[in-house]
């Protein structure tokens, strides 16, 4: 883990540290396993195709988890999420597989985020931030609002 | 769908579900979104946390009521609900996630055993499509509410000649 966040670091309009996502159709039935959602919506191209979707899409609450982890990532092992919210604005689909670990090529994602807010709230030192993802068009399908309680260096 | 039956389902809810959040299950969620948090899945690292031990990451919610039986989909909504959309034309299968909101109160902890409920709060049908959002309510085994979630859902009407076909789960 990357040294500690404190809240006294932050500073409105302040980015957050951006990493990338891909999302493969192997990745998809994981996380249906891992997440208990086995909607066919998500690996099976002829069910995606009668429900109106033209092919799987990547499940939401995976796009989801990935902004999370931004927010997580950030604010260390002593922060604590306090509220997320996001919506999904597009669909995104999955890379195929070319091997059985292989995936073709196919979209990448970037997940950003930046603080908006900054304030204190009773006794927790918070912060807002906006996030996003993003597609290699730069076209966000999913947006996030996240509120973060950070350390004080004078709590 | 008539307003008398969208208010006779709001307030409907699926009863509660139990669950209790096992080690492995928060280390394959975790591998499953690539998340290498070592609150996760370090023991040592966990322990000397704010927290204690292993805990749950944020959104690890989906499990206590998506249970991997046979109706899988369709455990989150009350049964009402499931019937009266099915009857215009709106199998839940087919519902897609319009994003959700959680606010958290305590960690979730390897070990913990929540109770989760989940009741209608709103629905409102517009254009062939219907939106409703569930709102869930997380306790542990202490009682204590660890969070809620506020789900949006959103569902197209399917044309008649398909409408029993494609619910593959009801």
């Amino acid at each position: 883990m990357p040294e500690q966040l404190y809240w006294e670091d932050v500073s409105e309009g302040m980015e957050i540290p951006a990493f990338d996502k891909i999302a493969t159709t192997q990745m998809l039935v994981r996380w249906a396993g891992a997440s208990g959602d086995f909607n066919p919506l998500h690996y099976d191209a002829v069910f995606a195709a009668a429900i109106g979707t033209g092919r799987p899409i990547v499940h939401g609450a995976l796009k989801r988890q990935w902004l999370i982890q931004l927010a997580t990532d950030w604010m260390g092992a002593a922060g604590f999420l306090k509220k997320f919210s996001c919506q999904y604005r597009a669909m995104d689909y999955p890379r195929n597989m070319q091997t059985m670990t292989v995936p073709l090529a196919g979209e990448t994602w970037h997940c950003k985020g930046k603080v908006i807010k900054k304030y204190i709230e009773g006794l927790a030192h918070q912060v807002d931030c906006d996030l996003k993802l993003e597609n290699g068009k730069g076209e966000v399908t999913t947006s996030a609002r996240a509120t973060v309680i950070l350390p004080s260096r004078n709590p | 769908m008539q307003s008398e039956e969208i208010s006779r389902l709001i307030g409907k809810n699926t009863g509660i579900t139990i669950y209790e959040v096992e080690k492995g299950a928060i280390r394959r969620f975790t591998d499953a979104t690539g998340d290498m948090n070592p609150l996760y899945r370090h023991e040592e690292f966990a322990r000397k946390s704010q927290f204690g031990g292993i805990v749950a990451p944020p959104g690890f919610f989906g499990w206590p009521i998506k249970k991997t039986v046979d109706s899988a989909l369709l455990v989150e909504f009350p049964p009402e609900l499931i019937s009266a959309l099915d009857k215009e034309g709106y199998p839940l299968a087919s519902a897609l996630d319009g994003g959700i909101e959680f606010e958290y109160f305590l960690p979730v902890r390897a070990g913990d055993i929540l109770s989760a409920t989940s009741t209608l709060k709103s629905l409102r049908e517009r254009a062939k499509m219907v939106f409703f959002t569930m709102e869930t309510i997380y306790l542990n085994q202490h009682g204590s509410k660890v969070a809620t979630a506020q789900a949006q859902y959103i569902l197209r009407q399917l044309a008649p000649a398909t409408i029993g076909q494609e619910s593959p789960h009801a």
